[in-house]
Formats: C-alpha cells, structure tokens, sequence
C-alpha cells in the first residue's frame, strides 16, 4: 500500500437554508474550492467517491445518479457511501484506499447534504418495525446516554456549557461556519431552553445545508502543501442488545486502537483534534473514548481542549456550528487535514504536526477514523 | 492487485412478497450460508460490505436494523453503500487490497414489496429537470428498445426470444400481447422480488473462481446526453475488467427484455455466449440485490465447467451506471 496525500480541501459556505444554489451548485462549489486548492481540473480526476446521510433528507432516490454530471463522474468510477453520521469519515477512507491501493491515482470525494429540502426531524425518525417508536430526533436518543456519562463520572453540568460557548467562539475565525454566535456565554448557553435533559438549546448542532470535497492523491498536487494520511480505521457495533456500552461504545474504543497502530503513534502524539460533537457532553465523552485523555470532563474544565490547550478541538467550530449532516464527517477529516497543512487560517492552531479526524453515527455505533500528518510517512 | 476469490454465495428465494422474513432474519440467513460454503467462521471475517436502498425500504437508517443479522459483535469493520451489492463487493474488493485482512462478507436485500418499486425509481431522476415530467421505468427502457428497433439493431420478436428463454414460454404468443410502453410489453418487464444474497470474498488463488477484474464506470444522468441505444459505460468497464476474450457465460443485470439485447451488443458478445441462463431479472429483479446476484450466477456458471464468466450489475435509469466483474476459473 502507497502513501496518500490529501491535496485539495473545499467547502461551501454552510447555512440553514442556501436558498441561492441547487443541490449540483452546492456540490459544485466545495469541488471546485478543492480542485483549486489541489492544482487541479475536472479532467484531472480518475474516480469519484460520493458520500451523504439519508436520501430521505432530500426527497431524491441515490442522488449521486443525477448529480454524476455536476461533480465530474460521467465516464468514470462513481461509489455512493452511506454510513449514517459517520459518512463523511467513511468517504474519505474508501477514496483513500482507492488511491493506496494503487487503482487510481487521484480521487475526489465529496459529502454534503441539503437539509433544507426536507425535514431531518421527520427523516431521522421513521418508525423501525417491531420496536417501541422513539420519535424523538437523535437528541432525544442521545439525551439519556449523556446523562448516564454524567452519573457515572461526577461531571459537574457546567461541562457541557463550556463546550458550547467554546466550539461558538472558535467558529468566529472560521468563515464558513453556519453559526456565528459572537455574544454566547456560559450564561446565556444556561438560560436556554432544555430540550432534552440535559441537552439545553445552545448545546445542540444547527441543521445545515453544506458540503465538502477532498482530492486524495498518490502524489503531491498543486503549489499548496499536502497532508500525508498516516492511518484510517472504520469500526461498527450492532445498535441493539444488552451487553452494549452506549455511554463508550467499544466499536469508538476499537477504532481509535486500529487508527492508532495503523499511524504508528500514540494519542499523547496527537496535537489537534476534530471529533464529531454534535452535542455538546460528546467532546469529554469521546476524549475518553478514544484514550484522548482518562477524564474528558476534567480537561474540557481545566481548558485543555480550547485553542490555546494542550489538545485543541474542534479549532473549526465543530459539528456544533455547522452540521451539514452527510458532510459533517468529511469536514472533521478535512479541518484535520488543513491545520496539519498549516492552510487553516484564522482557527490555524500553531505546530500543528498529526491531526485526528473522527466521525460516529446511528446510535453511537459506526465510527470513522484517520490520523494525518505534515510529513510523509 | 492482491488475488481474490469467490469463496462462498448465497440467497433467499426470491418471491413476489416475503412478509415471513424480516431484513435482519434474510441477512442472517445469506451470511451464514455463504460463509458455511466457503468453510469459514463469522471470527475469519475481515471486513464486511453491504449494499441496500432506504427508499426502496420506506425509512432512513433502513441498513442499520439489517446490520444485527451479520453479527457485529465484538465490533467489526464495516461499511455500506446506497447502491445495489455489487458495488459493496467493489468496496469489498478494495479493501482486501488494503492487506490488512484478507476475507470479506457482502450482502445486499431489498423489498419490491414493501411499495411500487417504479414510484421509487421515478425518484432517482433529476429532481429539477425530469422527475416533473413522471417518467416511468418501463417509458424509459421503452425509449431504449425504440432506439434499438430504429437502428436495425433488434426486432420485437428478439425481445419476445429473451423473454420465452428466461421464462420458459413461447415467443410466438408473446408477440401477441398489447403493447404496454411501445414497442414494450408488460411480460417485456422484470419479475419484481424481495429478498438477500451475499458473497464471501477471500484473498488468495484457490477455492472458488477468481476476480479477474472489476470496475465501475457511470455515464451523464440525462437522457438527451448520452446514447440510450448503446452503453458506453458498460463496454468501457468491461474493458477494464480485462475485456471479453473467452466468455462463456454471461450474467447481464438488465431490467428490461430489450436492454438484454443493448447490453450484448455494447459488450460484443457472439453467438457462443450464454448470456442470463439463469433467466436474469426477468425472473428475479430484487431491488440493490440483482446485481449481486448475476455475479453470483456468473459464480455458479464457473463452477459448473465455465471457464470465464462474465457478471454485469447496472443502476440508474436507462443503464446509467453499470459494473463489469470477470470471473476465471482458479
């Protein structure tokens, strides 16, 4: 297997509604973003690996069909994943393999989704036969996990505040993020309304419409600096029996152990962090999960994971401030990738060497994983 | 490339309706199965790929109840895609070069009878440009056999022949049906089925035909972009896939009794080929799994003395993207 680069990275600018583009010049704008990034044309590319949440989102059947002439596809390779929330990880990792594997030399993989053509509360709770209805969205499924974290941990419930108000400041020197919430406090996060105990307003993810494209490559691309793809792992668990650990799903454990020795490194080797947190309890829950760190809920409170700690996460502003669903993956691996380039901006965290992207999905059962670096390995 | 074999297959029966079976009770059954054939245990699996649709099964996450039937615990490596199986056997294929693992499970399930499969369909066109218009899977397919009859290309009566052979009839009789979408018939269209299939994969040289190649090519989505008369996209990835030379048998995932005859010709097949004994989807068309299953059959004709096979799966309307897998012999 041949070392990847990840040489060109786009998104569009996420919104509740982008009422001003269609679905193909949603995709179409983070893909030519990423083809400029790249040093690169349309004609340049040898497959497409296209991957979003649920059809039903948009109200279109495996819309990578129609969409085969706005991303580049026709006369090529064209693979449509679907892993639920992790999506956007898997994405990645497919179109890595098919660079590593040496049957294409240069991939574009592109994830997105337009929630605005639908409902995401109506989608994301369809009935499953023969199972007690939840009809309660994915905060009403997650609610019950992040209150046993906090039972079984101690965390004091200011925890979950801090991560809001911090993952909001940090969106303000990402321009493309859907939220720009300048005035947010601990205060004011504590004064809005409780949806689902304990989960308040202002510690959910918004609904987006979004998309993002990386181009993976056998060999550097363009004048910009690559980021070289040190590990990947994908790891799943059934969502319903007894002996599972909702709270720290093995199959998060497993996969952060299968990325780790695939990079050859450690978590402490870690210097940033994009975890997939679309509450804001799945910061100190996942830092554990993953051997980030042996108390999440202690670092987050000691400041460890702000910009300016000793494991920065979420410096893009997270699945909190823009959630284009079947996109929001991809942008975790992706922001990875660009703080490792050194290409992140204003949220550029200095030193910045090896990147952890991380992605879950369903009931906190697929999990998606990719360590970057700025050398290659 | 790292060698890889078909080691084991497996399917449901494949029957107008099944409300006995649930998805997750078909999935256990094709993966036990297949592993059992190909003589190995669920702790041999490396990784596991699925291929299903959340439409055609009416709710979102439909491929996550369907995942407790594989047995993912302790937690595996798995993904899916929204396709039919035979791009989760790509997927799977692909990840077997990794060099990581070395055995993969593949399975595919879909329902025609959980809702009008062609209602479904019409939602994969172009929402902006062609799904107002309403078009229907047998119109379209129809606008292909017109092409096909215009070009001297085909008669009625060579659809008729595909049909009589899938199924046992008589082509004569058949010719006297109504027209339902001319120049189409409704015997012209697929047996629409539920059920699940799957295929162990394993790295190496021995134990079951070999992945000669396998590859994938999409063509535009519009209809006005692209020849209906011919499938681009097919011959290129059959090219690909390590051409024709010496097919014995083929196993082409047509939908339609004309696109029988489309597909042979774009791929060049001669006279000398078997192309669908297995009847094709004119007998079994289970939405995301037919394609799985020609590569299944293609399985089958190479154990029973072919030497080569060649398998096809296709999706979208009108043939927009096909894959082309060849077997060989081990």
């Amino acid at each position: 297997v041949r070392p990847v680069a990840v040489t060109g990275i786009g998104q569009t600018r996420h919104a509740a509604k982008r009422d001003d583009v269609s679905m193909p010049g949603l995709v179409r704008e983070a893909i030519r973003r990423a083809l400029d990034d790249a040093g690169l044309d349309w004609t340049d590319i040898d497959a497409v690996v296209m991957g979003k949440a649920p059809d039903l989102f948009e109200g279109v059947a495996n819309p990578e069909l129609f969409l085969a002439d706005a991303i580049g596809a026709v006369g090529k390779p064209l693979l449509r994943v679907h892993t639920a929330g992790s999506v956007g990880g898997s994405t990645a990792i497919v179109g890595t393999h098919l660079v590593g594997s040496g049957v294409h030399d240069r991939v574009l993989v592109i994830a997105w989704e337009k929630q605005s053509e639908s409902n995401a509360m109506w989608a994301l709770s369809q009935p499953f036969p023969f199972q007690p209805p939840v009809a309660a969205g994915a905060g009403g499924y997650f609610a019950p996990i992040i209150r046993e974290y906090i039972t079984r941990t101690g965390a004091p419930e200011h925890i979950g505040w801090l991560v809001a108000v911090k993952d909001r400041l940090n969106a303000l020197h990402n321009p493309y993020a859907h939220l720009q919430l300048p005035d947010i406090t601990v205060d004011t996060v504590r004064a809005s309304p409780l949806l689902w105990d304990p989960i308040r307003y202002l510690e959910t993810c918004p609904s987006s419409d979004g998309a993002c494209a990386v181009v993976l490559a056998a060999q550097p691309t363009g004048n910009n600096r690559p980021a070289w793809v040190h590990g990947t792992a994908m790891r799943t668990e059934p969502m319903l029996f007894a002996g599972r650990d909702e709270v720290s799903p093995a199959a998060g454990a497993q996969c952060a152990r299968d990325v780790f020795a695939e990079a050859g490194c450690t978590p402490a080797d870690i210097d940033v962090a994009e975890l997939y947190v679309p509450f804001s309890w799945y910061e100190p829950m996942w830092l554990e999960n993953l051997g980030l760190r042996a108390s999440g809920w202690r670092a987050v409170d000691a400041g460890e994971t702000a910009r300016t700690g000793s494991l920065p996460i979420n410096a893009s502003g997270g699945v909190l401030s823009s959630n284009p669903i079947g996109a929001s993956g991809m942008l975790r691996f992706a922001e990875a990738a660009l703080q490792v380039r050194g290409l992140a901006g204003a949220h550029q965290i200095d030193r910045a060497r090896l990147a952890m992207g991380h992605a879950y999905g369903g009931g906190s059962q697929f999990f998606a994983t990719w360590i970057v670096g700025s050398e290659r390995p | 490339m790292r060698p890889v074999v078909i080691a084991g297959v497996a399917n449901t029966a494949f029957v107008a309706a099944n409300p006995d079976l649930d998805e997750t009770e078909m999935v256990e059954e094709v993966t036990r199965k297949a592993l059992a054939e190909a003589g190995l245990q669920r702790s041999d699996v490396g990784f596991v790929c699925s291929g299903s649709s959340d439409w055609v099964m009416g709710r979102a996450f439909s491929f996550v109840q369907a995942l407790e039937g594989v047995g993912a615990w302790p937690p595996i490596r798995e993904s899916h895609v929204e396709m039919d199986g035979a791009w989760a056997l790509y997927e799977a294929w692909l990840r077997l070069q990794h060099g990581d693992v070395d055995v993969a499970v593949v399975y595919a399930y879909g329902r025609s009878s959980y809702g009008p499969v062609d209602d479904t369909l019409t939602l994969q066109l172009d929402p902006y440009t062609t799904k107002p218009l309403e078009p229907d899977p047998l119109s379209l397919a129809a606008l292909q056999a017109r092409l096909l009859l215009d070009r001297g290309h085909a008669t009625e009566a060579d659809f008729a022949a595909v049909v009589a052979a899938a199924r046992g009839l008589d082509a004569a009789s058949l010719l006297q049906a109504p027209h339902a979408s001319s120049p189409l018939r409704a015997h012209d269209a697929p047996f629409r089925t539920d059920g699940a299939a799957a295929v162990v994969l394993r790295v190496g040289t021995t134990g079951g035909p070999r992945i000669a190649g396998i590859a994938h090519l999409v063509d535009s989505h519009h209809l006005g972009l692209r020849d209906l008369g011919d499938s681009a996209s097919t011959r290129n990835a059959a090219a690909r896939a390590g051409g024709t030379a010496g097919v014995e048998v083929a196993e082409l995932h047509a939908p339609y009794s004309a696109q029988v005859t489309l597909l042979a010709r774009a791929l060049g097949l001669g006279p000398e080929v078997r192309v669908n004994p297995s009847g094709g989807a004119l007998v079994a068309d289970t939405p995301m799994v037919s394609g799985l299953m020609r590569i299944i059959e293609a399985t089958r004709a190479v154990r029973a003395g072919a030497r080569v096979a060649l398998a096809h799966a296709s999706t979208g309307p009108c043939l927009q993207h096909n894959l082309v897998c060849r077997l060989e012999a081990s």
